[in-house]
């Protein structure tokens, strides 16, 4: 009998959705009337929500400071243009491992918190940045956004262009190949490990589980994630201003995870479409009151499909293509 | 008595804020002996079990385990010692299932736990040790649905087998039948004496029954202090027991 491994083997392996979606971002390129900069926002914010996923699918803890990672990522691709490091490649990998030590460092500020105590520590400590780099006009430029970036082509050949065809194609090449390390790291045991740690460290601890040095790992891998999230923005836009450390962002990361739906890792993306094509319509019907429609859609979102769209979506194709079978009720152990 | 210690405390003591309820506690565990204990809510059974297992720390005394002195350890430690325990509230992982649980027990069993790409599917030796421990406790058809959804009496038996799955040497269950019907609780003790080998087992118990079915020997604990200890005959007739707890 082998069927417990036929069991994780399926939890591992790729399914068919999973290399459609990532096939319609290629289809989405070749398309005349695609606006490849919204979909670029589009990944970006996706990738930004998949590192919130980490945190608050896989291990459970929320965030209001995630925008934070996500600023120091965006201003250290900046800082390396500025001072001349205008190859992207190298600059979104340092990028990354700036916010993801900040990361690992914050992770062991907030250790042993949880709930409403989190929330407002990593609250305050997005704010005190972002007042910092707002208000350090000398050293960021303030709202006026950093001077001098400017970013060298891709592999030194595809140079980006206005229409944001390079811009697409690397955000989606990076996106992607972070996606498939973070998919493998949350099927390995460390993945499992911090579900575990999730449903209930007590337990964990009493399997002897390092669930201390879980915790600030995985903030440093999410931080590392937002920061090269935040890296990419800035080298395709080619632009960097204290809005990317502004709680707003904090907050509509949160808000696009919860409406596509945490503990997948797909939930980001999935949000991040719904949530900046909402944006885009309804900021066009009226731009002074779009964020209405956002709650809006927000509250019917998590009213009647708490978990938010995807799971919702995937129930429904599971009801529809196997009927109503339900496994039997099982006996009580004797 | 010549059998070896494998747990041991001297003047184990504990106050919260002042309020002493845990008073000078000198108990000793025998290698492979099952042993109970017993008393009136209230008489700090629990609070022993969490200063055993570390996730209290006493305010006097000491806590030796295989030994090695592990007072100040964090209950990491101390199960990589040799400890396990089960909690008389389910302690368990309500999303993940059971075959999930057990092969992340043995997974922090074997520290595979740093984060790496190499997916869990791929450990098939450890994959299939999960499922055999989990036949084993009977619970090989409810492997794969999520834990929170089995029935109350199979969650229980989770809760030993993943105390289990680590092979202490000291096995701490506090109050394992709880909310059990007497025949399940029965059933479950059954499976603890084929099962545990030779671990050491610590458990607190209501169920008279129970108790004197299954210790060998048995301790009785009543208002933080330790009444009485001895076999369950000498338990029975100890004038002092029966007035303070049996009530006859």
């Amino acid at each position: 009998m082998s069927s417990h491994r036929a069991y994780f083997a399926n939890q591992a392996r790729w399914s068919g959705w999973e290399m459609a979606f990532w096939l319609a971002w290629v289809v989405a390129f070749f398309i005349p009337q695609s606006n490849l900069a919204l979909l670029s926002q589009i990944l970006i914010w996706g990738l930004f929500a998949v590192s919130l996923d980490l945190l608050l699918g896989y291990r459970g803890l929320p965030s209001f400071g995630q925008a934070a990672f996500f600023g120091i990522g965006a201003y250290t691709a900046g800082y390396l243009s500025k001072f001349g490091w205008t190859e992207p490649i190298t600059g979104l990998l340092v990028s990354g491992a700036v916010a993801g030590v900040v990361g690992l460092m914050a992770g062991r500020v907030v250790r042993g918190l949880h709930g409403v105590a989190l929330l407002m520590v990593t609250l305050g400590l997005n704010s005190l940045l972002y007042d910092f780099v707002q208000r350090s006009t000398e050293l960021t430029g303030g709202d006026d956004g950093l001077p001098g970036v400017s970013i060298a082509p891709v592999l030194g050949i595809f140079k980006f262009d206005m229409v944001g065809r390079t811009g697409y194609l690397y955000t989606l090449a990076a996106c992607f190949l972070i996606f498939v390390l973070l998919r493998a790291l949350v099927r390995s045991p460390f993945g499992l490990a911090l579900l575990g740690a999730r449903d209930n460290p007590r337990r964990m601890q009493m399997l002897g589980a390092p669930i201390d040095r879980d915790l600030t790992l995985v903030m440093g891998l999410s931080a590392a994630v937002a920061g090269m999230a935040g890296a990419l923005l800035t080298q395709t836009t080619q632009f960097v201003a204290p809005e990317v450390l502004s709680f707003q962002r904090s907050a509509d990361v949160l808000v696009i995870l919860v409406i596509g739906g945490a503990g997948f890792l797909y939930g980001g993306f999935v949000g991040a479409l719904a949530f900046i094509f909402l944006r885009d319509l309804f900021a066009a019907l009226n731009p002074i009151y779009w964020y209405f429609w956002i709650g809006l859609m927000l509250v019917l979102t998590v009213t009647f499909f708490r978990r938010g769209l995807l799971p919702a979506l995937a129930g429904l194709w599971a009801r529809r293509r196997k009927p109503a079978v339900d496994r039997p009720a099982q006996e009580v152990a004797p | 008595m010549t059998a070896a210690t494998v747990l041991q405390t001297v003047g184990l003591t504990k106050a919260f804020g002042g309020l002493s309820i845990f008073k000078g506690v000198d108990f000793s565990l025998h290698a492979g002996e099952r042993h109970a204990i017993i008393g009136p809510n209230g008489a700090g059974k629990s609070t022993f079990v969490h200063l055993v297992s570390g996730l209290l720390k006493p305010t006097s005394g000491s806590v030796q385990l295989m030994g090695q002195d592990v007072t100040r350890a964090t209950p990491q430690q101390r199960v990589r010692a040799g400890l396990g325990r089960t909690f008389q509230i389910n302690t368990l992982f309500p999303s993940l299932s059971p075959l999930q649980a057990i092969a992340l027990a043995l997974c922090e069993r074997d520290r595979l736990t740093a984060p790496s790409l190499r997916a869990l599917a791929r450990r098939v030796e450890l994959l299939d040790e999960a499922a055999a421990l989990l036949a084993r406790f009977g619970l090989a058809a409810d492997g794969e649905g999520p834990t929170g959804l089995l029935p109350y009496g199979k969650q229980r038996v989770l809760e030993m087998a993943l105390a289990l799955s680590l092979k202490p040497k000291v096995l701490l269950l506090d109050e394992p039948a709880a909310g059990l019907t007497t025949a399940q609780g029965h059933a479950l003790f059954e499976q603890l004496t084929e099962l545990a080998g030779d671990t050491s087992v610590l458990f607190i118990e209501h169920d008279m029954a129970l108790v004197f079915g299954y210790a060998q020997r048995v301790t009785v604990l009543g208002g933080g202090a330790l009444l009485a200890q001895g076999t369950p005959d000498e338990i029975r007739a100890d004038p002092v027991v029966r007035k303070a707890y049996l009530g006859h």
